[in-house]
């Protein structure tokens, strides 16, 4: 989960410029130019909260344990990081590289998941940075209501995903209708009604996955407090095959996860049925962190 | 069919490797936004390359800042 090979691990500040100014003289440094070598990565803001994190899991883009920064009774969770990676073009730059995103995504995730083990974190959006520990206060102070609303709204929550797939045509339809040949009477229209009855099948599957993805939203929505619906994800980036036609996330209580799931697993249709639902979670609740910011519009 | 009806499942299914597209929804398509010292835009990111466009919900224009007020 940690010390992702992915992730550079950059300590000096070489080559990460951009344009530079030629060769650095004997006395210059990179510091020296611009400004400080290390920055604040935060990760999430929570309450203060007793016991410790998780050793695993719980370790930061720099490879140890994320720091609490304590400021007026909220905690930011931070970890410092190279300057030279996270400043805005260098960062502009590793985020278009795939794996360097990946490898951040996946160690933030790591610091939050863990941090789900002692309280309800307050998920920032990736690549939140201060300049230093002075930053990361004043973030916390202008952020203060906002904060101190949502991580009352959120607290003991945990968001569930859920996604439905219209796979494609089953395999027996999936075979070529031979075209008609010529000197077979009725042939033609053999042919017609075959490729109609392909059309008017898959045409059933399609209303199918709609009818399910309105019943799964509708119930799913009742059992939640709250639900928000993704962008649909394209099956070239996520790798699957079928039709991503749901991707909903739900906010649930903790206490209320089991019966959620459930719920979930009941209104899912036999396999080798066309459609498919897939469950993610639980999640810290990242796709709910604007509740309270616009009441009663999930 | 399979039933995750019991805490052991569902830590079970907590533990199962998240696929890439996931996080991505929720890391750069939830989450708080607001203005650090360094505030990058992530719709500005040129993300041609791999095509994230299509990845990463939040791209758009439609997961408007709820901090941006405040700065």
């Amino acid at each position: 989960m940690t010390g992702d090979p992915n992730l550079p691990n950059r300590t000096s500040s070489t080559g990460q410029g951009g344009p530079g100014p030629g060769p650095l003289g004997p006395d210059e440094t990179f510091q020296d130019v611009s400004g400080p070598a290390e920055l604040r990565y935060v990760y999430a803001v929570t309450r203060p909260f007793e016991g410790v994190l998780p050793e695993e899991g719980g370790r930061g883009l720099d490879g140890e344990p994320p720091r609490l920064l304590h400021h007026e009774g909220l905690v930011a969770v931070v970890s410092p990081v190279p300057a030279a990676d996270f400043d805005e073009a260098p960062l502009k730059a590793h985020l278009e590289d795939l794996d360097w995103l990946a490898g951040t995504a996946r160690t933030h995730q790591a610091v939050v998941t863990a941090l789900t083990a002692v309280t309800t974190p307050l998920p920032l959006r990736l690549a939140t940075l201060c300049r230093d520990d002075d930053g990361v206060r004043r973030l916390l102070e202008d952020g203060r209501a906002r904060f101190v609303r949502a991580l009352e709204r959120l607290d003991g929550r945990v968001e569930w995903g859920v996604k439905v797939y219209a796979e494609a045509a089953p395999k027996k339809a999936a075979a070529p209708v031979a075209p008609p040949s010529p000197d077979k009477p009725g042939a033609g229209r053999s042919y017609l009604q075959q490729r109609l009855a392909q059309k008017r099948s898959r045409e059933t599957e399609s209303r199918n996955a709609d009818a399910l993805c309105r019943t799964l939203h509708t119930e799913l929505s009742q059992k939640a407090e709250a639900a928000q619906l993704h962008r649909l994800q394209d099956g070239r980036i996520s790798g699957r095959t079928g039709q991503n036609v749901l991707n909903a996330a739900y906010l649930v209580p903790r206490a209320d996860s089991e019966a959620f799931v459930e719920q979930v697993q009941a209104l899912s249709p036999e396999e080798g049925g066309g459609v498919t639902v897939e469950l993610t979670g639980p999640w810290a609740p990242y796709s709910f962190t604007g509740i309270g910011d616009e009441e009663g519009t999930a | 069919m399979t039933h995750y009806t019991d805490d052991h499942d569902i830590d079970a299914l907590a533990q199962r490797e998240i696929a890439l597209v996931d996080l991505l929804d929720r890391l750069l398509g939830g989450g708080v936004v607001l203005s650090g010292d360094l505030t990058l835009r992530i719709a500005d990111v040129d993300l041609v390359r791999i095509d994230l466009n299509a990845l990463i919900s939040s791209v758009s224009e439609n997961v408007p800042s709820p901090f941006e007020d405040l700065n």
